[in-house]
């Protein structure tokens, strides 16, 4: 032991050169966490400040003229109140779906005896390079009939190939005989699945549960393109997207809102939003780290 | 003589063998074909669509029983002078991120990996890691705060600092937008795409620290001659996929940022195929841009392949 401290002694020898080489390295990391958290901490402040009193200027990390107005006024609309509920179902569901078929894919090509095995892997595989492009999607969900549904936002993406192959990675390493063994007791493969390999891959879950709820709450374009002339089946993402086209067209109109007596304008209706928006992942997100960045990894080396 | 009769003989045994593999597996056979029949409907399917570049598509008549119009579409394409301006500025707002993206990403896995405090290590990473939950709507909108000629910071900063007289509209003016498109990518993706560096630096042997330390390098002199070879078949990985990835610049961000002012250089592919294709229904035309950018991106991810092979690195496939 006394050995190795003594290797060690040189790495840690205070320098001139390594003290300025932490310096400036600090200095860095500092100014990167300004600039990431800055203007999260600013949207937050101008969402808690005066609508009106924000338009003047000046405010940076604190709201200088507090008011819950504009969360009221998120909050009584009710086009945010379906997106919400829109969101929230589709985020549940979607992430429901999605995660028990991937998974069930993921465990039919990841059996080593299965004749199909690799017939089934390279149709997915490819779908991650080919792609038929915007408009031949299109068509295919109008002829579908999926324009104007809720299910538009489930059926389509339901299975994923990169998240097929990182679940299948992990299902990988986990030893055969759990499942030989279960297979000489007499349970199908329904149940393998179910009682063996769904309990053992909860990391690898958790991880492609995390991506895939992401990215059902972030999107937006699907409900743009396939469901825009639906109201009922609007999305937070984009409320939001409406929002902020409408404040970039109408900046300076301030005048229109003082004449109402309203004290929200469109940018901290905006900010509200936003932060009502962010909220859930933003507060979901660290616990699952240690998840996601193993996941990540085991899909990028392996894809 | 001998080898041919055992050929012939195995041939007939290997397809019995096959149909009574299918039979064991009866179950498994039975759980892939929703499988097979989902993937064929919702990606092979629409690839017949692609006939369309090859016609004067008009909605309502059956794919078979349109005019066909040979390469028609694509020699439209190629002397319209919007998809040729479209074209450059997909390939320009690429090269910027994947050049920043790259620098910044592998920057700061090398400045987290000499932070020898794990919790600083831990926060620093954290908060790094939450732009890129956050949605492409949540980021433009916060771009747009931050540039706003009346309120936002940077035109703050630039006043009090007298390096401008004037607040600038950054969205007014075609010169700063791609800058604008390459911050926004690098400050919601730097932190997670530095994750992939970073585990490939911690997989580094300690030994060759130690080397280096008994040899009497710095810390500057390490992260050259250990940090950055260990991290070479990451990036020439990382660098093949990318590349496939050329002619996705990315759609919402210039989708949301990009205004009638400066649409010359905001536009690219996808916005123009959504363009000529949903707002004036011209499905041919527009997946002729399409079929051109799946081509050329299934084309490079190929070459990138190849020419890693013959630098003798690891390859995607």
């Amino acid at each position: 032991m006394e050995r190795q401290e003594k290797r060690h002694a040189p790495h840690y020898k205070m320098s001139f050169g390594s003290i300025l080489f932490d310096v400036i390295k600090w200095l860095i990391l500092i100014v990167f966490v300004i600039v990431t958290l800055y203007p999260v901490v600013n949207t937050l402040a101008v969402s808690f400040n005066d609508g009106l009193d924000t338009i003047k200027g000046g405010i940076y990390l604190l709201p200088r003229k507090f008011s819950m107005q504009n969360y009221l006024t998120v909050l009584r609309k009710d086009s945010l109140r379906i997106a919400t509920m829109v969101t929230i179902a589709r985020t549940v569901i979607g992430t429901i779906t999605q995660l028990f078929v991937t998974a069930m894919l993921a465990y039919i090509v990841s059996r080593k005896e299965f004749v199909l095995r690799k017939f089934l892997t390279i149709i997915y595989v490819l779908t991650m390079y080919v792609n038929a492009g915007l408009i031949p999607g299109y068509l295919l969900i109008k002829n579908l009939g999926l324009l104007n549904s809720f299910w538009v936002y489930i059926v389509p993406g339901m299975v994923s190939a990169f998240n097929m192959i990182v679940i299948r990675t992990f299902m990988n390493g986990i030893p055969d005989s759990l499942a030989e063994s279960a297979e000489v007791d007499g349970a199908g493969h329904m149940r393998i699945f179910m009682q063996i390999m769904l309990p053992l891959c909860k990391p690898v879950l958790a991880t492609v549960a995390l991506f895939i709820a992401v990215g059902q709450w972030n999107s937006w374009f699907d409900a743009m393109l396939y469901n825009s002339f639906n109201e009922n089946l609007t999305t937070l993402q984009y409320e939001l997207m409406k929002l902020l086209s409408s404040v970039s067209s109408q900046s300076g109109n301030v005048d229109a809102l003082k004449n109402t007596g309203s004290m929200v304008t469109p940018m901290s209706v905006r900010a509200a939003t936003t932060i009502v928006t962010a909220i859930p992942i933003v507060c979901l997100y660290p616990f699952l780290q240690r998840y996601f960045v193993s996941g990540l990894t085991i899909g990028g080396v392996k894809e | 003589m001998k080898t041919e009769t055992a050929i012939a003989s195995a041939t007939p045994l290997k397809k019995n063998q096959f149909s009574k593999k299918i039979k064991k597996q009866k179950t498994l056979v039975f759980m892939s074909i929703p499988f097979i029949i989902y993937v064929f409907i919702f990606n092979y399917l629409p690839l017949s669509g692609w006939l369309m570049a090859f016609q004067k598509y008009r909605p309502g008549k059956a794919l078979l029983k349109q005019e066909w119009a040979g390469l028609f579409q694509f020699r439209l394409l190629f002397q319209d002078e919007t998809f040729l301006r479209v074209l450059r500025n997909t390939l320009c707002m690429s090269l910027i991120n994947l050049i920043l993206g790259f620098i910044t990403a592998i920057g700061l896995a090398i400045l987290l990996n000499e932070v020898k405090s794990m919790f600083g290590k831990k926060l620093v990473q954290t908060i790094s890691y939450l732009p890129h939950f956050l949605s492409w709507i949540i980021v433009c909108g916060i771009i747009v705060d931050v540039l706003s000629p009346e309120t936002g910071i940077i035109n703050q900063l630039l006043l009090k600092m007298n390096i401008i007289d004037a607040p600038i509209n950054f969205f007014a003016e075609a010169k700063y937008f791609w800058g604008i498109v390459g911050i926004s990518n690098i400050w919601k993706e730097t932190g997670w795409n530095s994750i992939i560096y970073l585990s490939a630096i911690t997989a580094i042997s300690p030994e060759l620290y130690e080397a280096a330390s008994i040899d009497g390098a710095n810390r500057l002199q390490k992260i050259r001659h250990i940090v950055l070879p260990g991290l070479k078949s990451t990036i020439f990985i990382l660098l093949i996929m990318n590349i496939g990835n050329i002619l996705n610049a990315g759609f919402e961000v210039q989708y949301i940022l990009g205004n009638g002012l400066i649409q010359k250089v905001s536009q690219t592919i996808d916005i123009y195929v959504l363009k000529y294709g949903i707002s004036m229904n011209n499905f041919s035309l527009a997946t002729a841009a399409g079929i051109f950018k799946s081509v050329i991106s299934i084309l490079l991810i190929v070459i990138a392949n190849k020419a890693a092979k013959a630098a003798g690195e690891e390859q995607l496939f």
